[in-house]
C-alpha cells in the first residue's frame, strides 16, 4: 500500500507527464495511459499462463506425443496473431495520436529559444525579428500556441516541459520546433533532457502560462528598457556591475553594458529563478551566486569575480531591483 | 616509464580557484621594459595548470570568441592586430608576458582586460593564446574548431606551418621599443 | 613426442580406450607454467579466462552503479562532484555494454560451441587468443584511465558535439573511442570463429535442424556482430580523426552533420542489444528443455524467430532518435519496426510456456532464472512497446523510464538466463555442483532487489526525472522514491554478492558432479567434467537433435589421427564428413600480435603517426603468425 501511495505522488507535480496541462501533453497522457493499461494486461496474461504451466497437477510422464503437440500449435499460433493484432492496434493509435499532436493550428507567437552550456537563451521575436532576449524564464498566453524554433550554440540540448509537451532535442546546425500550448494558467518546470556536460542537471527552465492581460504587460515590462535604480545602494551596484568584469558578459539594456555570453539580466528582479532554475530568486541568493557561482554549481561558465563585501552587496540590490 | 605517462595524461579538472590563489596570480613580476618577466610561485605550486591542462586550454579557446578577440587578431591569423599563428612574438611567448598583455594593455590599440575579465580567465585565455602561436604542439591543445575552421588547428603546430611567413600584422610604428 | 612415439598417421580407429586418452591428452593439453598459459589455443581455457574476465568487470561495474545510486539517494547530494558521476555513469554504462555483456555471451560460446556441437576445438584457436588478449586490453585501457581521472564523462554513447574536439576537452572521449576499437576487434573475432565452427565443425549427423538452440541463437548473433560492428568502428575512428587529426565528420558548419554520429551509433547500437539478448535467449532455451525433459516446443518457429529477430534488429535503430528532429513520416515508420519486433520475442515466449506446459518442470535453480527472466523481460518487452510509439517516446525519452526499460530488459533478458546458464553448466566447466541452498537464495535476492531497484524508475521518468542527472532539486517530488531505490539497490548488491561467494566456495569444494548431472540432452555432457582437453574421445555422431535422450550410447566416428591435434570438417546443411582438419597447437603468437596491435591503437590516441611506425610491429608479429609451419595438408 505504502508503495502504491508512493507511486501516485508521481502523478502530481510541475514537471511530470501525468500531470497535464497543455494541449499536447494531454493527448499523450491519453495514449500512455491506453498503452499501459493494454500492457499491463498482456503481461497479467501471460504470468497466470506462466503460473499455471508451472504449478498445475501433472500425469507421470511428461507430454510428448502428437496430439498435445498439435493443440500446442494451434494455441502458440492463436497467441501470435493476437500479439500481432494488439501491436498493430496500438501503432494505429501511436499514429492516430501523432497526427493529433502536429495538427495544432497556427502559432500566434514565436519564441526563438538557443541552448547554451548550462542555460536557455530565450529570444522574443515580434514580425520576424527580435524584439527582446531573456533566460530560462518563458511565458506564454494561455489558450494560444506558441512556437518555439530550437538552436544551440554549442552541444546538443532536450527543451522538455512535461506538463505542456513532449521534448525536442536543440541540435546544433539544425533548427527543431516545438509547439506548446497551455490549457489552465500556472507555472511549468521543464528540464534540459540530452546529456550536455557538467552541469546537465542544473539547466532547468520554466514555462508560466498567463492570461492574455497579464501576458501583454509581462511582456511590455520586459522590452523595456531595465529600470534605473531608485536607492542609493542600488546605484552603487549599478557602478560595480559596469565597472566590474559583469557587463563584459551580461547586458543589461539602457545601460552601456553590452555582454552577450552570458544571460540578458535586463530584468532578472522580475524572474522566479536564478541560475537556470536553481534557486529561488531572492537578494540573498543573488548575492550568494555572484559570491562563489563555481561552488553552487560546479563548471559552469560563470567566473568567481572577486568582491568586497560593500561591492556585493551593491550590486545584489542593484540586480533585484531590475524588475 | 608507464607511470611517468600516466602521470603525465591525468588531468584533474578544478572548476573553482580559491580567491586566495587567484589573487596570487595576480601578482606577476615584468621587467621593466614589459617583455617576460616572472610567473608567481603559484604557477609552478599548481603544476603549470594553465598552459598544459586541456581543460584550461579549452575554456581558453571560449573565451577568445567571448570577449571579441577575433574583431582584432582574427582567427588567429591576425588584422588590425598581430598574428599569433605565424609563431613571432611581439612581447616574446612566456605566459607572463601574454597575461601582461591581456591584463594591462599594449601601446597601438591592445585594450586593457583587467576590469573586464578576471585573472583566472586571463591566465585561461593566455594559456590558449600561446596554443595558437606553438611552434611544436601540445597533446592538451584544442583541437579543431566546432565551428568555421579556417586556419590549422592548435594541437597541428600552426607556426610551424606559418613561421617562415614571417610576422604578420605588426603596426608601422612598432619599432624596437614597443 | 617421447619415447614409444606413435608411428605417424596412427588413427584412433586402431587404439582402445584408455590408450587413445593417453595418445589424445599429450597431444593435446596445455602444460602447466606462465608460458603455455599466456600461448594455449584451447578453447576451454580462454572461455574459462574469458568468462571470469567479464564477470570482474560485472562487479566493478557493479560498484559503480552503487555510487550513482548513493549519490542520488538525496536530493542536492555532495557525495560525488559532478566531473567524478559524470565518469561514472559512462563508465557504468560502457564497462556493462562493451566489457561485460557482449563479451560474456560470447565467452560463453567460446566455451559452449565446440563442445555442443561435438568438435575438439573452435575454429581459428589462435584467433580466439588474439581476441582474448584483445579484450583485455581494452577493458585495461578504460579502467586504467578511469583511475587517474581521465575516464570519459560523455556518456556511453558519447554524443557529439560534446564528444567533439571542442566540448569532449582532454583525452577522455579519445580513450572510449579506442576501447571500442579493441572491444569490437575481439567481439569481430569470436563471432567469424563461431559462424565457422557451427557450419564447418559439426558432429557428422548433425543437420541443421538438429542443432542445439543455444548453437542457433549463436550463429544468428555472430551474423549481427559481423554486420553491427563495422558501424561502430567507422563511428569511433571517425570520431577519433574529427578529434585528434581535425575532419569535419560531425562540425555542422563544415559541412559535417552531428545527427550522423547518432546513425552511425544506433545503427550498431540497436543490433548491439540483440547481440546481448540473443544468447541468453539460447541459454533460456537450453535450460528449458533440460528441466522440462522434454525439447523445446517448436523448434522451427524458435529458429525462425531468432532469425526473423536479428535481421529486424537492423530496422529499428532511429528509435532512440525520436526527438533528435527528423521528418515524422520517416520515424513513424521506425515506430512499425519496433512495435513488429515484440512478435518474434512473443512467439518465443510462447513457446517456452508450452515447454513448460506439456513438460515436467524440475525448480532447480537454472530454472528459477529462467521463470525471473520470463516474468522481467515480459515487463521490459512490453515497456518496449511504450517506447517504440513516437509520441509516447517525446515524453520519456531520457528520462528514468528509460533507465528501466532497458534494465528490466538486459538485467531480466541477459543477466537472468546468464545466471541460471552459470547454475547450469558450472557443473560441466569445473567438474563441481553449485549450491542449490544459496542458488535459491541468490536468486530471491536478485530478483526482489531487482524489481524493487528498476521498477520505481518507471514511475521517476513520468514523475519528470531525466537521466544522467548527478542531482536533483529537493522542491521536486523524486526523494522518497530515489531513496527506495537506491536501498534496493543494496539488496540486488548482496544477492550478487552471495553469487560471488557461492561460486568460490563451489569451486573449492563443491560436490562433485558426474558427466550429466541435470540429465541433459545435449552433446556437451557426454564429455567427462571438467571436459578432457581433447573433448571427444572419438567424434560423436547423432541422430536427432537430443542426443543423449534419443540415444542410451551415442555412435561415434572414427579414423582421426591422434599424432597430430586433428578435427573433423563436415558438410554445412547435412554434416556429412568432408574432411578431417588439422588444427593448431599452442602459439605465442596472438599474445604478440595483441600487444602490437594494443600499441598501435593506444598510441594512435595521441598521434596519428603511430598508425605508420606502428605498423611495423604489427607486421612482424602477423608474419611470425602466418609463418608456414611445413607439413602439408593431406587429402582426405
Amino acid at each position: 500500500m505504502g508503495l502504491f501511495a508512493v507511486c501516485l505522488s508521481g502523478c502530481n507535480g510541475t514537471q511530470s507527464a501525468l500531470d497535464v496541462h497543455g494541449a499536447s501533453a494531454i493527448h499523450l497522457k491519453h495514449l500512455m495511459l491506453l498503452v499501459i493499461w493494454v500492457c499491463a494486461l498482456v503481461w497479467l496474461t501471460v504470468m497466470v499462463v506462466l503460473a499455471y504451466a508451472l504449478l498445475r497437477k501433472r500425469r507421470v510422464a511428461a507430454e510428448v506425443n502428437a496430439g498435445a503437440d498439435n493443440r500446442a500449435t494451434v494455441i502458440v499460433s492463436a497467441a501470435v496473431g493476437a500479439t500481432a493484432l494488439i501491436i498493430a492496434g496500438l501503432t494505429v493509435a501511436s499514429f492516430y495520436t501523432t497526427r493529433l499532436i502536429d495538427g495544432d493550428g497556427d502559432a500566434a507567437m514565436t519564441i526563438a529559444v538557443k541552448g547554451e552550456q548550462w542555460w536557455w537563451r530565450v529570444t522574443y521575436m515580434r514580425d520576424g525579428t527580435p524584439d527582446f532576449e531573456t533566460a530560462n524564464e518563458i511565458h506564454i498566453p494561455v489558450g494560444r500556441t506558441v512556437l518555439l524554433q530550437l538552436e544551440s550554440a554549442d552541444v546538443v540540448h532536450s527543451f522538455w516541459v512535461p506538463s505542456l509537451a513532449g521534448k525536442q532535442d536543440l541540435v546544433p546546425g539544425r533548427t527543431n520546433t516545438l509547439a506548446l500550448r497551455a490549457e489552465t494558467p500556472g507555472v511549468y518546470r521543464g528540464q534540459c533532457a540530452e546529456f550536455c556536460g557538467i552541469q546537465h542537471s542544473h539547466m532547468a527552465m520554466s514555462v508560466i502560462a498567463d492570461d492574455a492581460v497579464s501576458f501583454e504587460r509581462w511582456l511590455a515590462d520586459q522590452s523595456a528598457e531595465s529600470l534605473k535604480p531608485a536607492e542609493p545602494e542600488a546605484t552603487a551596484g549599478q557602478a560595480v556591475f559596469l565597472g566590474k568584469p559583469c557587463a563584459a558578459c551580461h547586458r543589461v539594456r539602457g545601460t552601456p553594458s553590452a555582454g552577450t555570453t552570458g544571460p540578458d539580466l535586463t530584468h532578472v528582479g522580475s524572474r522566479d529563478t536564478i541560475g537556470a532554475g536553481l534557486m529561488e530568486r531572492t537578494r540573498g541568493s543573488l548575492a550568494a551566486w555572484i559570491a562563489d557561482p563555481q561552488t553552487i554549481k560546479p563548471g559552469n561558465n560563470m567566473p568567481m569575480v572577486p568582491l568586497t563585501s560593500d561591492e556585493l552587496r551593491a550590486v545584489s540590490a542593484y540586480m533585484e531591483s531590475l524588475k | 616509464m608507464v607511470l611517468a605517462l600516466l602521470g603525465w595524461i591525468d588531468q584533474p579538472r578544478k572548476f573553482r580557484v580559491d580567491p586566495a590563489i587567484t589573487a596570487e596570480l595576480d601578482q606577476i613580476r615584468l621587467m621593466p621594459n614589459g617583455i617576460g618577466g616572472a610567473p608567481p610561485e603559484i604557477d609552478f605550486a599548481l603544476g603549470q595548470p594553465y598552459e598544459n591542462d586541456s581543460y584550461n586550454l579549452s575554456q581558453g579557446k571560449r573565451l577568445y570568441t567571448w570577449f571579441g578577440c577575433s574583431s582584432c587578431h582574427g582567427d588567429g591569423r591576425g588584422a588590425a592586430g598581430p598574428s599569433f599563428l605565424d609563431g613571432w612574438w611581439l612581447y616574446g611567448p612566456e605566459m607572463v608576458s601574454i597575461v601582461a598583455s591581456i591584463r594591462d594593455g599594449r601601446p597601438h590599440g591592445m585594450p586593457a582586460f583587467q576590469n573586464r575579465m578576471t585573472i583566472e580567465q586571463i591566465w585561461q585565455l593566455a594559456g590558449y593564446v600561446q596554443t595558437i602561436g606553438a611552434y611544436r604542439a601540445k597533446v592538451s591543445a584544442p583541437s579543431r574548431n566546432d565551428a568555421k575552421h579556417t586556419r590549422p588547428s592548435e594541437n597541428r603546430a600552426p607556426a610551424a606551418i606559418i613561421f617562415d611567413e614571417g610576422p604578420v600584422g605588426v603596426d608601422p610604428e612598432q619599432g624596437p621599443n614597443p | 613426442m617421447a619415447d614409444g612415439a606413435p608411428r605417424k598417421d596412427l588413427r584412433d580407429t586402431a587404439l582402445d580406450s584408455a590408450e587413445l586418452d593417453r595418445h589424445l591428452t599429450s597431444i593435446w593439453h596445455t602444460r602447466g607454467g606462465l608460458w603455455a598459459a599466456v600461448s594455449t589455443v584451447d578453447h576451454k581455457i580462454i572461455g574459462r579466462r574469458y568468462i571470469i574476465t567479464a564477470f570482474v568487470f560485472l562487479f566493478m561495474g557493479g560498484v559503480l552503479s552503487l555510487l550513482m545510486r548513493l549519490q542520488l539517494s538525496q536530493p542536492e547530494a555532495r557525495f560525488i562532484g559532478p566531473d567524478r558521476y559524470n565518469q561514472i555513469f559512462t563508465m557504468h554504462g560502457t564497462n556493462m555494454m562493451f566489457l561485460f555483456a557482449v563479451p560474456v555471451m560470447e565467452a560463453m560460446a567460446v566455451y559452449l560451441v565446440p563442445l555442443m556441437v561435438g568438435t575438439r576445438n573452435i575454429a581459428f584457436p589462435r584467433l580466439n587468443a588474439f581476441s582474448y588478449w584483445m579484450f583485455l586490453a581494452g577493458g585495461i585501457l578504460l579502467w586504467v584511465a578511469f583511475a587517474i581521472d581521465t575516464g570519459p564523462d560523455v556518456g556511453w554513447f558519447a554524443y557529439v558535439p560534446l564528444a567533439g574536439p571542442q566540448y569532449g576537452t582532454g583525452k577522455r572521449a579519445d580513450i572510449w573511442a579506442q576501447m571500442i576499437t579493441f572491444t569490437e576487434i575481439s567481439a569481430l573475432c569470436v563471432a567469424v570463429e563461431l559462424v565457422v565452427t557451427i557450419f564447418k565443425q559439426r558432429a557428422p549427423g548433425m543437420s541443421l535442424d538438429r542443432i542445439p538452440l543455444f548453437v542457433w541463437s549463436m550463429l544468428v548473433t555472430s551474423f549481427l556482430v559481423i554486420l553491427a560492428m563495422p558501424a561502430i568502428m567507422i563511428a569511433s575512428s571517425s570520431l577519433i580523426l574529427d578529434r585528434l587529426v581535425g575532419t569535419h565528420f560531425f562540425n555542422p558548419a563544415e559541412g559535417g552533420d552531428v545527427l550522423l554520429w547518432q546513425h552511425l551509433f544506433w545503427f550498431f547500437g540497436h543490433p548491439e542489444v540483440y547481440i546481448i539478448f540473443l544468447p541468453a535467449v539460447g541459454m533460456a532455451s537450453t535450460i528449458v528443455a533440460t528441466f522440462t525433459g522434454r525439447p523445446v516446443f517448436g523448434y522451427l518457429a524458435m529458429v525462425m524467430a531468432l532469425i526473423s529477430t536479428g535481421v529486424l534488429a537492423f530496422g529499428l535503430w532511429v528509435h532512440h532518435m525520436f526527438v533528435a528532429g527528423l521528418p515524422r513520416l520517416g520515424e513513424s515508420f521506425f515506430t512499425a519496426s519496433s512495435m513488429a519486433i515484440a512478435v518474434p520475442a512473443g512467439l518465443q515466449i510462447f513457446c517456452w510456456l508450452a515447454t513448460l506446459w506439456m513438460g515436467r518442470p524440475v525448480f532447480k535453480t537454472p530454472l528459477l532464472f529462467v521463470v525471473g527472466f520470463i516474468i522481467t523481460f515480459v515487463v521490459g518487452g512490453m515497456t518496449g512497446v511504450m517506447v517504440a510509439s513516437v509520441p509516447f517516446d517525446t515524453q520519456v525519452h531520457d528520462t528514468y523510464f528509460v533507465v528501466a526499460h532497458f534494465h528490466y530488459v538486459l538485467i531480466g533478458g541477459a543477466v537472468f538466463p546468464l545466471l541460471g546458464a552459470i547454475y547450469y553448466w558450472f557443473p560441466k566447466i569445473t567438474g563441481r555442483m553449485m549450491s542449490e541452498t544459496l542458488g535459491r537464495w541468490v536468486f530471491a535476492l536478485i530478483f526482489a532487489g531487482f524489481h524493487l531497484t528498476f521498477f520505481p524508475m518507471h514511475i521517476l521518468g513520468l514523475a519528470g526525472m531525466p537521466r544522467r542527472v548527478y542531482t536533483y532539486q529537493p522542491e521536486l517530488p523524486w526523494s522518497g522514491l530515489n531513496m527506495m531505490v537506491s536501498l534496493s539497490a543494496l539488496v540486488l548488491a548482496s544477492g550478487f554478492l552471495l553469487f560471488a561467494i557461492d561460486i568460490f566456495r563451489s569451486a573449492r569444494n563443491g560436490p562433485a558432479a558426474g558427466s550429466n548431472p541435470w540429465g541433459a540432452a545435449t552433446l556437451e555432457w557426454a564429455t567427462a567434467s571438467p571436459p578432457r582437453c581433447y573433448n571427444f574421445r572419438r567424434m560423436p555422431v547423432v541422430y536427432s537433435g537430443e542426443p543423449l535422450w534419443t540415444e542410451d550410447e551415442l555412435q561415434v566416428a572414427s579414423g582421426l589421427r591422434v599424432d597430430r591435434r586433428e578435427l573433423l570438417v563436415t558438410a554445412v546443411v547435412a554434416a556429412t564428413p568432408q574432411a578431417r582438419e588439422s588444427s593448431v597447437p599452442h602459439s605465442i603468437w596472438p599474445l604478440w600480435a595483441a600487444v602490437a596491435t594494443s600499441i598501435v591503437l593506444i598510441w594512435s590516441i595521441f598521434t596519428p603517426w603511430a598508425v605508420v611506425w606502428g605498423s611495423i610491429p604489427v607486421a612482424v608479429a602477423l608474419t611470425g603468425w602466418f609463418w608456414p609451419k611445413g607439413a602439408p595438408e593431406e587429402e582426405s
